[in-house]
C-alpha cells in the first residue's frame, strides 16, 4: 500500500459519482433517486476537500459548505414534492408520473 | 501507513454503502446504507484535516437529512412500490452511458494524475493560518470574503423552507 495521494481521492469521488448517477438513471422509486442525488453531491464534496487539503487552502471547504446547504434545500423541497405527489397520485414510482407526457 | 489503512477502510464504507443504497429493494435498507456511506465520507473529511466539515457532515447529513428521509419513508406507504419492478425499462441504456462516462473519467484521471500533486505552498502565510484552528479559518473566510454568498445561501434556505411547507400542506 503506497501513500494516499489526491489521485486516490479523485478516483474514489469519481466512483461514487458514477454509482450515484446509476441510481438516479435506473431506479424507479423517487425516494431512492433523491438518496442517489445526495451521493452525487457527496462525491463533489470529497473532491473539493481533497484539493483543499492538497493546496493547503480553506476555499474548498467553504465551497463544500455551500454544496451541503444546497443538498439540504434540495432534500427538503424534493421530499415535500414527494409527499404532495403521493397524496394526489398514490404512487412513488418515477415513471408512473406521466401527466405531461403526450 | 496508518493513513492508507484508514483511507481504504473509509473508502470501502463509502463505496459499499453507496452500492447497497442504489440496489436495495426496501427503501429503509437503502437509507441505512446511505447513512453508512455518509459516515465514511465524514471519516475522509477527518483524514483530510477538515474537522469542521466532519462535524457538519455528521450533524447535518446523518442527523438531519437522513432523519427527514426516514420520516418521509414512514409517512409514504412504500410497501406497494417494493413489490414492483425496481428499475426502469431503459436501465441498460443508462448503464452503457455511465460506463462510457466512467471510461472517460478514468482515462483523464490517469492522464492528469501528475498535475494533481501541488508543491506545498511557501511556509510563510500557511504556517500563520495553520496556527488558527480549522473552524476559525473557515469562519474568517465565510464572514469576510464569502459574506454575500453566505447571505444568498440563507435566502435559499428560507425559500426551501417555505417551498417545502407549501408543497406538503394539504390546502393552502
Amino acid at each position: 500500500m503506497g501513500p494516499v495521494t489526491t489521485t486516490h481521492y479523485v478516483a474514489l469521488s469519481a466512483a461514487l459519482l458514477l454509482i450515484g448517477t446509476i441510481g438516479v438513471l435506473t431506479r424507479r422509486n423517487i425516494v431512492i433517486v433523491l438518496m442517489s442525488i445526495e451521493l452525487i453531491l457527496n462525491a463533489v464534496n470529497i473532491n473539493l476537500i481533497a484539493f483543499s487539503h492538497s493546496f493547503g487552502d480553506v476555499n474548498g471547504q467553504i465551497f463544500a459548505i455551500f454544496v451541503i446547504t444546497d443538498a439540504v434545500a434540495e432534500a427538503a423541497v424534493g421530499l415535500g414534492i414527494l409527499i404532495a405527489l403521493f397524496r394526489n397520485k398514490e404512487t412513488v414510482l418515477a415513471d408512473e408520473v406521466d401527466l405531461l407526457k403526450w | 501507513m496508518m493513513d492508507a489503512l484508514f483511507f481504504y477502510f473509509f473508502a470501502a464504507l463509502v463505496l459499499g454503502g453507496a452500492i447497497f443504497t442504489v440496489t436495495r429493494r426496501n427503501a429503509v435498507h437503502s437509507a441505512i446504507s446511505l447513512i453508512v456511506s455518509l459516515i465514511g465520507v465524514a471519516g475522509l473529511y477527518l483524514l483530510q484535516q477538515a474537522e469542521f466539515l466532519f462535524a457538519v457532515q455528521i450533524v447535518l447529513y446523518v442527523g438531519g437529512i437522513m432523519v427527514l428521509f426516514l420520516f418521509v419513508i414512514m409517512l409514504v406507504n412504500l410497501d406497494q412500490a417494493a413489490k414492483q419492478r425496481q428499475f426502469n425499462r431503459q436501465w441498460w441504456i443508462a448503464l452503457v452511458c455511465v460506463a462510457a462516462v466512467g471510461v472517460e473519467i478514468a482515462y483523464f484521471v490517469r492522464k492528469g494524475a501528475g498535475s494533481f500533486h501541488v508543491p506545498q505552498a511557501p511556509p510563510g502565510p500557511v504556517a500563520a493560518t495553520a496556527a488558527a484552528g480549522n473552524t476559525e479559518q473557515i469562519a474568517t473566510m465565510l464572514f469576510s470574503q464569502y459574506l454575500l454568498p453566505f447571505e444568498i445561501a440563507s435566502v435559499l434556505l428560507l425559500v426551501a423552507v417555505v417551498g417545502s411547507v407549501v408543497m406538503a400542506k394539504k390546502r393552502i
